[in-house]
């Protein structure tokens, strides 16, 4: 694993979520930030995932449920060649293929529309489940927001990840402690968070989901997993990367100002 | 005039064992109503195949959304109450928007579901199906029309929905009657009237016609089991023959059949449109032939609103 070109594109995609947000007056920085580690870390070297296979069943899968990171989603199929770089400005601009919010149909790539929050879960369960029946090796990974499983579904989901042993599965939860109405803490208490996923029955993981090698170090206790269906507790800080949008409520679905703009992509870029 | 009767939903369940036969991409999801859909047969045959999701209707119809996505065709079934309502939101933004070939197939549509009461009577089903982009309704009216259309709703390359009845149903077909998605079954058009009806107030429609005829008024049936996309190619020969049209079926006369031909008809060939349909009401429990004659569901509300339009023409 090159951690130096992970830690790269991370820098590289970051740049360019704060571009497309700002470019867009709209969009979800904190959310994106939060999460682009991993999702940089499963494109560029975790998955079995290309421009050559990216439309074969035998792909690995990526399924944002917390569609409102689609910059991030977007920034990593770019580099990966899968829609073009020059089309990221377009972000939720009029007539753009890169919607507010994931869209399968106009943005190749995206395994299925998200941004009602709650059913990217149930999604990837079905993913995993029809995989398992075609005999298909490949591994599903989800991607689900701290505030996200305030839904109901997604325990609805949990319990079906469980029944059917969804061991080619991997959700991953972006523990970044806010959503928009605050700390979740404060609106529903997820605590004692590792505990009660583990007690549906994952095998459950905490890692740093901002630290390549301890991402790398967890996903790959994560292949060694049968039987189970596994839950990764991302612990991660919203808004990751700018200082003054790190941990900042604000952040969340605003998009900077031209002087937060420049003081973001200097920080960006100075790393 | 009409004498057997039988069950629409276990035709249903025979059919998915006989098509999971023919294909084993079809896949079948439930959410703890196996045994009243009738999917428990396809369990039955193929367990491997067959999901039981418990009750969890909004995990059900987006697991299948996921299955679809690998390739295979799943059926989801529940009562319409929990299939569509319940998870309006799940079969827009995670099947329709993003276009999963998912069928999504309902049971107890209506106020037929009977006892049950009113938190059972799915009587907006169609409406809120109606407005999702692209969505395809059927609402079949008996249990030839459901064997015969079942490997044409496998073969249907879209989202569907599809919604039977609890009760058995009067037998209207002779086995072997071809029907297909978008089209309607004409068995009449009237000079004077045209009675469009959908589901189970076909049988009825069918029985008030005859009175209406006696009373000399000239009338036709059409049994419109495609409500969406409307078959607007026979509402046009409706309207070419008949002066006014009335709507019959076992749903709100909201954002239903009745609103849809209504909204084709006024913009083309604006004639007197009425309907025999649930007037903006909850139901209540019953017995299915006290409800339809309490909630004017019945053949003497047919023959009573055809005069009514008639005297309108
Ligand atoms: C069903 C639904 N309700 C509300 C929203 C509006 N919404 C968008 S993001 C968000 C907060 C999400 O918080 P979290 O899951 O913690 O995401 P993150 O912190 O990773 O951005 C809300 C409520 C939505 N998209 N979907
Ligand atoms: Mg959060």
């Amino acid at each position: 694993m090159d951690v130096q070109n992970l830690v790269n594109i991370s820098k590289n995609a970051r740049i360019d979520i704060l571009k497309m947000v700002y470019n867009a007056s709209s969009g979800h920085i904190g959310g994106a930030f939060s999460a682009i580690d991993i999702m940089v870390y499963l494109y560029f070297y975790k998955m079995n995932y290309s421009l050559e296979n990216f439309e074969n069943n035998e792909r690995d899968r990526f399924i944002l449920s917390k569609g409102h990171a689609s910059a991030a989603l977007y920034t990593c199929l770019a580099y990966k060649g899968i829609i073009k770089e020059n089309d990221l400005i377009t972000f939720r601009k009029i007539n753009s293929k890169l919607q507010g919010h994931p869209s399968r149909k106009l943005t190749k790539g995206v395994e299925t529309s998200t941004g009602s929050l709650g059913q990217g879960l149930s999604f990837a369960n079905g993913v995993a489940l029809g995989l398992k029946l075609k005999k298909i090796n490949s591994k599903v990974y989800v991607l689900i927001g701290d505030g996200e499983i305030n839904e109901g579904q997604i325990w609805e989901a949990l319990m079906t990840s469980i029944r059917y042993k969804l061991d080619n599965l991997r959700i991953i939860l972006d523990y970044n402690h806010l959503q928009i109405d605050g700390f979740i803490e404060n609106i529903k208490d997820p605590r004692p968070t590792k505990e009660k996923f583990e007690s549906f029955g994952f095998a459950t993981f905490v890692m740093d989901g901002h630290d390549f090698y301890d991402i790398d170090k967890t996903f790959k206790f994560a292949d060694q997993v049968k039987e189970k269906p596994v839950f990764i507790i991302a612990n991660t800080i919203k808004g990751k990367g700018v200082s003054f949008m790190e941990n900042n409520v604000d952040f969340h679905g605003s998009p900077p100002t031209k002087e937060q703009f420049e003081k973001a992509l200097l920080e960006l870029t100075n790393v | 005039m009409f004498e057997k009767k039988s069950s629409m939903r276990t035709t249903y369940g025979k059919e998915l064992v006989n098509l999971g036969k023919k294909y084993d991409d079809l896949v079948v999801l439930d959410a703890d109503l196996a045994k009243s859909t009738k999917t428990e047969l396809f369990k039955n045959q193929f367990p491997e195949r067959f999901f039981d999701m418990g009750i969890s209707e909004a995990d059900m119809v987006v697991t299948a959304a996921g299955l679809a996505s690998v390739g295979f065709k799943p059926f989801c079934s529940s009562f319409a109450i929990f299939l569509t309502g319940r998870v309006y939101d799940q079969i827009r933004n995670s099947i329709a928007y993003p276009h999963w070939n998912v069928k999504l197939v309902s049971t107890h549509a209506g106020i037929s579901v009977g006892e049950d009461g009113a938190s059972h009577q799915m009587l907006e089903d169609i409406a809120l199906t109606r407005v999702i982009p692209d969505m395809t309704i059927l609402s079949p009216s008996d249990s030839t029309m459901v064997k015969n259309l079942m490997e044409k709703i496998y073969n249907y390359d879209s989202y569907l929905y599809m919604r039977l009845s609890r009760n058995d149903v009067y037998d209207i077909y002779e086995e072997g009657t071809e029907f297909n998605i978008g089209e309607s079954f004409i068995h009449g058009i009237g000079k004077d009237i045209t009675i469009i009806a959908t589901g189970q107030m076909v049988s009825k429609a069918l029985e008030a016609e005859k009175t209406l005829k006696k009373e000399g008024i000239a009338c036709g049936v059409v049994d419109m089991y495609t409500i969406k996309p409307l078959d607007t190619k026979t509402i046009d020969k409706i309207l070419n023959i008949s002066k006014g049209i009335l709507v019959c079926e076992e749903h709100s006369y909201i954002g239903g059949l009745f609103g849809a031909i209504s909204e084709y008809v006024v913009r083309n060939n604006p004639v007197i449109v009425d309907f025999v349909a649930l007037n903006d009401t909850f139901g209540e429990s019953g017995k299915v032939e006290e409800l339809f004659e309490k909630y004017g569901l019945d053949k003497d509300t047919i023959i009573k609103k055809g005069k009514s339009v008639y005297d309108r023409i």
